[in-house]
Parts: structure tokens; C-alpha cells; sequence
């Protein structure tokens, strides 16, 4: 359908656009590889920026606050995402269209809105801040995105069986636990999926409502990549790119497979 | 569907709740106090003011505004102008789609900060490109590439790109290639079939892109404080300094209501031109 050429003008710039993206994230590999310790002059090949990164226990802490934040966020707003799906799904009731509305905010939403507007809140309830009280903001950005990704799901779920389940005499509980969610497991697992990975990613939030001490690892890098460029920078964002790699790929090709994109 | 409030609510509750608790009521709270007095040290007096708002609106920070607004939108315009050709080659790149599209994913999962730490290691002044002109003799003095609004605009381009590139290919993708048929059967040739059928049928997806692309654009400040640190501002520096340094709730808490208004209309003009269907584009 399309002419020879434009194809081609649209093939060359395809790959000027990959190269846009790859040529940086490559530069930062290659250094992360490199011996000197100042600036951006080749000088030889090490590993050992790969073995001090992991007795620099500053960046193993951060590690694990990002883990147990994404966590305890992908329970939460799995949980009450999928809850508001179910009811979005299966019922009409007065108040729906604004609803929805209210589930669309945190999508478009700019996120320093939210931080600041939490950051506020527990400074009027003189709160002090910690690892804990960045919780809520993960779990409101992220609730909607559970709620929309089953949603979808649940578009294709056919409500004949719910019925077939109940006429067999199972009640709501059963037929819930028997029917909807199996059925429905694969919309969740890609929803928690999404927040898990919202939240690890997430900075601006964490920013502003962790407590002085507490750093998750978008935090930490934020704060060496302010002191410019470093080895350790290199070889962290090298790890964090080749991890983000292997999981798209690994993730992407498996949904594809499964027909669940998302 | 099935008419039961009381059941819809009982499965909404804990997520109303949630939302409502960190998310509406802080939110209302920031815009009350954009509207109160700002005393020493940061405390709030609940006095009525629109100080805040005519500080927001002074030559300083309207400038800051205006900047942050136009290098949003320029760099929503040039990822629009690079996204869609892109989205469209790899919505019709056949057997290699699925690869293509995972080789955008991979930058659009990457954290923001470390694409931008990218720049900084070919953009610093002792950075790749210097180096290599500098080396070559082609420049005497390292180039200030990243102190630049051109720079900053780079920075947004390649932060948010990802974010203009995945709303087009759905829709380029979900284009009934039937209208095209029809189109050419009609005996309209490829440009006038892309200008009347494919344009239109994927201006939602457009809009969407545009929408994602262009609010976080406006509201970063990570760009400006990596690449100029912090010597070109947007909004967004404003907001975080009056918060954490000045200790001026009321300008951060105005200028934070005045984003999201700006981020709300266009929602609303979104809502408006598109149906049911479209809006899934948007996430």
C-alpha cells in the first residue's frame, strides 16, 4: 500500500529516531566500563566500579525502600483498584459519571500537584515524614491505572457465567472466588504489574513526602546525577537499563504471546 | 449492568475513600491556602489574600510561566512532528511491529533521570560532543549545550517522547485499512488518502499523545535543574523552591492551581473531541 520510497524516507527516519534514543543510554554503558574516575575520557577498561557499587550500602538501602515501597503500593492499589473495576463494571448507580472523573485525576494529574498537595497536608497535621508517608501518594497514582487495566479485562468477561454459577447454587462469595477471579486474573496480575513498576519508578512523589533520611532509588539518583557525571552513576544506570531491558522483553514478548497488551 | 448503589459503593468505598483523603482533600486544602496570608518562616495566617496570585502573575514569575508553557509546547510539537512517522512505520512494519515496539518501551519504562543523566555525559562541557570537537579543533572553548533553552527543550523532547509515540501507534494501528481501500478504490492518491482518511481517523490518538506529552512537559523540573542547574527555571523549579527553600506555601500553592486548572481544560477540550472509545488512548 505504501510507495517504495516512502517507505524508505520513513525506514531512514525510524532508525535516526532509535539511534536518538540508544545513542545516549550506549555512551552511558561504555563509560560504565571506563577507568578514569573524572569526566568523559576513555581510559581503559575495569570492572571495578561494578564490584564498589555493591558494598556502597547507602544505594543497597535505597534499593530496598524503593522494593518495599512498590510493594505495599501494588497490595494496596491492587486490592482497591480491582474492587472499583468490579463495580464500575457490573452496576449503574447515581454518581457514576463523576466517579470516573475522579479516576481519571491522578492519570493526568501532574504528579508535583499531588506531592505538594500531600507534602501540605501533613505539614498542617504536623506529621513527620518518613518512608511511610510516601504510601499514599504511590497507592493514588497508581490506583487508577489498576482500576482502568481490569476494567478492560472485564469488558471481555462474559456475566452468563456468573449467573450459570449462581443458578448452580453457589453464592456471591463462591461464584467471586470460583468464577469472576480466575477469569478475571491475568487483567489483575497486569494491573499490580503496572503499579509495581509506577511506583519503582516513581520520583517526584517520593521527593517530596519522604522523610530527610530516607532515599528510594530514583531519590538517590537524583541525587548524584545532581553532582554531575560519576562512575557509580554509570554503573547504576547501566544495571537499572539492562534490568528495565530484560524485563520489557521478557514481559512484553510473554503478554504478546498471551494476547494481553498492554 | 445491574442497579444496586449500595453495592457499587460498598466495592468503591476504600478507593473513594482513599482518593478523597490523599488526593481531593489535600488538593482543596493547597488551593485554600494559595488564598491565605503568608507570615514569617513560612507559617500560614488564615487571612484572606490574593497575594500569592498577583505575585504569581508578576513580570518574575509570569516569565517563568510563559517559558514553561512555550518550551512545553514546542517540545510536544517537535515529538508530535517526530512521533508520528515513527508510529506509523513501526504500526506497519509487519512482522518486526512487536520487537519495534518493545525497543520504545525499554526507554519509556527507563527512568526519566537516567535518560536525562544520558544527555549529560554527551552535553556537559567536558561532555562526549566537546570533547570530540574539541579534539577535532573545530571549537577553542567547550559549546554550553545543555545551559540553553535549546537544551532544555532536547531534554523535554527526549523525557516525553516515548509518551507521544505509544498513543499514535494505537490508533495508526486501529485504523480500518478498509478506509484506505476505499480511499484509493475512490481514486484518491496517497497524499490526499493520508490528509482526508488516515489524519482525521487518527486525530484521536493525537490529542491524547499531545495531552500526555505536553503535562508532564509543563510540570518537570528535573530538566531545567539537571541540565542548567537551575539557572533556566520552569513551573515546576518555582513550585519546589517555594515549598522546600522559601518557605512561600501560598506562591507554590497558587502556581500548583494554576497548573492543574491548565491541565483540566485540556482535559475537558479532550473529552470534548473525543468519544468513549478514544479516551482509552489517554492511558
Amino acid at each position: 500500500m505504501m510507495r517504495p520510497r516512502t517507505k524508505k524516507i520513513l525506514f531512514s527516519f525510524s532508525l535516526l529516531v532509535f539511534l536518538f534514543f540508544y545513542i545516549p543510554i550506549l555512551f552511558v554503558i561504555i563509560f560504565s566500563f571506563n577507568d578514569s574516575k573524572l569526566g568523559t575520557v576513555w581510559t581503559g577498561f575495569t570492572l571495578e566500579w561494578y564490584g564498589s557499587i555493591f558494598k556502597n550500602s547507602q544505594l543497597i538501602n535505597a534499593t530496598m525502600n524503593s522494593i518495599y515501597l512498590a510493594v505495599i503500593t501494588t497490595i494496596i492499589s491492587t486490592i482497591l483498584g480491582t474492587l472499583a473495576a468490579l463495580a464500575l463494571h457490573r452496576y449503574t448507580f447515581i454518581g457514576k459519571k463523576s466517579v470516573e472523573f475522579l479516576f481519571y485525576i491522578p492519570v493526568v494529574i501532574p504528579d508535583i500537584v499531588v506531592a505538594v498537595a500531600l507534602l501540605a497536608i501533613y505539614g498542617l497535621l504536623n506529621m513527620s515524614l518518613g518512608l511511610n508517608t510516601a504510601v499514599p501518594g504511590h497507592v493514588a497514582i497508581t490506583i487508577s491505572y489498576v482500576m482502568l487495566v481490569v476494567l478492560a479485562r472485564l469488558s471481555s468477561f462474559d456475566n452468563s457465567l456468573e449467573e450459570a454459577a449462581k443458578d448452580l447454587g453457589a453464592n456471591e462469595w463462591q461464584t467471586f472466588w470460583k468464577v469472576t477471579f480466575p477469569l478475571i486474573f491475568p487483567g489483575v496480575l497486569a494491573g499490580a504489574l503496572l503499579a509495581f513498576t509506577i511506583s519503582l519508578d516513581e520520583f517526584v512523589i517520593s521527593f517530596f513526602t519522604l522523610g530527610p533520611g530516607d532515599n528510594t532509588l530514583p531519590v538517590l539518583v537524583y541525587s548524584m546525577v545532581r553532582l554531575g557525571v560519576s562512575p557509580e552513576v554509570n554503573v547504576l544506570s547501566t544495571i537499572i537499563i539492562a534490568i528495565m531491558f530484560i524485563v520489557v522483553f521478557v514481559v512484553g514478548l510473554r503478554m504478546r504471546k498471551g494476547g494481553d497488551v498492554k | 449492568m445491574r442497579k444496586s448503589f449500595k453495592k457499587a459503593y460498598l466495592l468503591l468505598s476504600p478507593s473513594l475513600f482513599w482518593l478523597t483523603l490523599f488526593l481531593v482533600i489535600p488538593v482543596i486544602f493547597i488551593a485554600i491556602v494559595s488564598f491565605t496570608t503568608n507570615g514569617d518562616f513560612g507559617a500560614i495566617i488564615y487571612e484572606f489574600s490574593t497575594k500569592a496570585y498577583t505575585s504569581a502573575f508578576s513580570s518574575l514569575y509570569a516569565k517563568v510561566i510563559w517559558q514553561s508553557v512555550w518550551w512545553a509546547f514546542v517540545a510536544t510539537v517537535v515529538c508530535l512532528v517526530i512521533a508520528y512517522p515513527f508510529a506509523y512505520f513501526i504500526a506497519n512494519a509487519g512482522k518486526w511491529k512487536n520487537i519495534l515496539l518493545l525497543l520504545v518501551m525499554v526507554p519509556f519504562w527507563t527512568n526519566l533521570l537516567i535518560r536525562l543523566y544520558a544527555w549529560i555525559i554527551l552535553l556537559n562541557n567536558q561532555g562526549v560532543i566537546n570533547n570530540f570537537l574539541l579534539d577535532l579543533g573545530f571549537i577553542e572553548e567547550p559549546l554550553q549545550l545543555m545551559y540553553s533553552p535549546g537544551g532544555v527543550i532536547l531534554g523535554l523532547v527526549y523525557g516525553f517522547l516515548p509518551f507521544m509515540i505509544l498513543p499514535i501507534y494505537s490508533s495508526i494501528e486501529q485504523l480500518d485499512k478498509t478506509y484506505l481501500d476505499a480511499a484509493e478504490d475512490l481514486g484518491a492518491g496517497p497524499v490526499r488518502t493520508f490528509l482526508n482518511v488516515t489524519l482525521p481517523l487518527t486525530f484521536p490518538g493525537i490529542l491524547a499523545g499531545f495531552i500526555i506529552t505536553f503535562v508532564p512537559a509543563i510540570s518537570v523540573f528535573v530538566v531545567t535543574d539537571l541540565f542548567t542547574g537551575g539557572k533556566l527555571l520552569m513551573v515546576g523549579n518555582v513550585i519546589r523552591d517555594a515549598f522546600l527553600v522559601e518557605m512561600n506555601w501560598q506562591l507554590g500553592a497558587a502556581l500548583s492551581l494554576l497548573l492543574m486548572i491548565l491541565v483540566l481544560l485540556s482535559l475537558m477540550i479532550f473529552m470534548r473531541f473525543t468519544n468513549r472509545k478514544d479516551r482509552k488512548l489517554l492511558v
